[in-house]
């Protein structure tokens, strides 16, 4: 997959988990917490889903470089095989 | 228990519309059984039966809207035959006091049909009695009145309500809920920061070695505190009920879940204090979930005895809480902030949260309220005990 296949799978996770908020028009560089409006159950909901579909799973410690759509995609552009 | 009734789910539900059968006459039914759901202002519940029995009539089609209390099932003995008659309601928690709780139009109905109050308090209308209990108690055989049983092909469409009119409803439902208990509780409030670095370590520490789907939050760990402190203080976790409190044994903590797109529901984390942190994390992301699709329990719904609320990541640094009636207090926990902190007689930056309670001078003073923050501070210094 490349970046925007990534980026475009991670704003269909956040869909999910947030499904009434209009993923599409997300800004990619802001915080999700605030721009989708995820609380901390909402975003580990995230991180799982992430990992289920592309085998990359974030540390806690790494929580602060996946914070928006597009950290989130670089993260995980750079670890899936 | 002849009568299955229209469950009250919360302080401030005053009617519910039967969704859905999930028992059929004939039915043996066994406690804790999910036996129908019920829509109310806020969401569908489950309902669970509290007894064994039989099923011997659904008195209420599904769709139909009744008034908390009414009889919508009868339930007979599980060895009888399917059609054994129904058996006189025994008295149920019957609580002789000095003078019978009832609505004024209960108490005229009830001289019209020379009915005895305390025999309708007694036979099981707990709280207070209402024009319904009055006339059932006066026609002790109702069921002919009432509608037959649903038939199962012909039955109607759950109403399912338009988003727009669900949120309006909860609105209302909150606000009534709320003015209710600004208009009858004395509250006094008393607030705390508490340094979380011991915990938050110990925390990271724990999930790094855990696997994804078990990491436990701060949120749960906040939630086991508080718990463990409403145990240990009397005077918090209970009811305030026709003017006296009543402690409560079980801490089964109100987590207050805000639901996407606005409002507002505090379901029972049942025995919170005694979940391994584990099971606590897990019940409240199951928990949160349901509150969110709208399929809680009715369990879940009508018996919290002290609710927290966890304002989260990107939460205000302090909340006031507004004390859910029959309830005496509320935790509220702000957003994890870091913070300048005095440490050995250095400055340190810590991560630390604003803790408050709300509670009820009814029930209890400062003294008491500060020992319960203090009890949660306890708590959250010691996490390897959580």
């Amino acid at each position: 997959m490349n970046f925007e296949e990534i980026l475009e799978l991670v704003r269909d996770r956040v869909r999910q988990v947030a499904p009434e908020v209009e993923a599409s028009k997300l800004d990619a560089d802001v915080d999700l917490r605030r721009c989708a409006d995820l609380d901390s159950l909402d975003f580990q909901t995230l991180v799982e889903l992430i990992a289920a579909a592309t085998g990359v799973e974030v540390p806690e410690r790494d929580y602060p470089q996946v914070r928006s759509l597009r950290g989130m995609a670089e993260y995980v552009c750079a670890r899936a095989g | 228990m002849p009568e299955f009734t229209m469950p009250s789910l919360g302080a401030d539900m005053t009617e519910g519309t039967l969704l859905e059968w999930h028992m059929h006459p004939g039915d043996v039914v066994h406690r804790g059984d999910i036996v129908a759901v019920v829509d109310t202002e806020k969401s569908a519940i489950d309902i669970e039966v509290f007894e064994d029995g039989r099923v011997e009539r659904l008195l209420v089609e599904e769709g139909t809207k009744v008034p908390v209390g009414t009889p919508i099932a009868m339930l007979g003995p599980v060895t009888a035959g399917a059609g054994s008659q129904p058996k006189a309601a025994p008295a149920r928690r019957a609580s002789p006091g000095p003078r019978v709780s009832a609505s004024p139009l209960a108490r005229r109905r009830a001289q019209e049909l020379g009915v005895d109050l305390e025999v309708v308090r007694d036979n099981g209308s707990p709280g207070v009695v209402t024009v319904a209990d009055v006339e059932r108690a006066a026609h002790p055989e109702p069921a002919a009145a009432r509608p037959k049983e649903p038939q199962r092909e012909s039955r109607p469409e759950p109403p399912s309500a338009p988003t727009a009119d669900r949120a309006a409803s909860m609105r209302a439902a909150i606000g009534a809920l709320m003015a209710r208990s600004k208009r009858e509780i004395p509250h006094y409030y008393l607030e705390s920061v508490i340094d979380l670095h011991g915990v938050l370590a110990w925390l990271a520490d724990l999930n790094a070695g855990r696997a994804l789907a078990d990491r436990i939050l701060p949120a749960a760990v906040l939630l086991k505190g508080a718990a463990l402190a409403a145990r240990e203080v009397p005077g918090m976790n209970g009811f305030y009920r026709d003017g006296a409190f009543e402690q409560q044994e079980h801490v089964h903590l109100g987590v207050a879940v805000s639901l996407r797109g606005g409002g507002l529901i505090a379901p029972a984390l049942h025995d919170a204090d005694r979940l391994p942190l584990a099971d606590l994390m897990a019940g409240m992301k199951d928990l949160v979930t349901r509150a969110r699709t709208g399929r809680l329990r009715a369990s879940e719904m009508s018996d919290p005895t002290i609710t927290v609320t966890s304002l989260g990541e990107q939460g205000a640094e302090l909340v006031h809480g507004v004390i859910y009636p029959p309830q005496v207090a509320l935790v509220g926990f702000g957003r994890i902030v870091e913070r300048p902190w005095a440490v050995d007689g250095m400055l340190a930056v810590r991560p630390t949260v604003t803790v408050t309670l709300a509670a009820d001078h009814r029930v209890s003073d400062g003294h008491q309220g500060g020992l319960l923050l203090a009890a949660i501070e306890d708590r959250l210094k010691r996490p390897e005990e959580l």
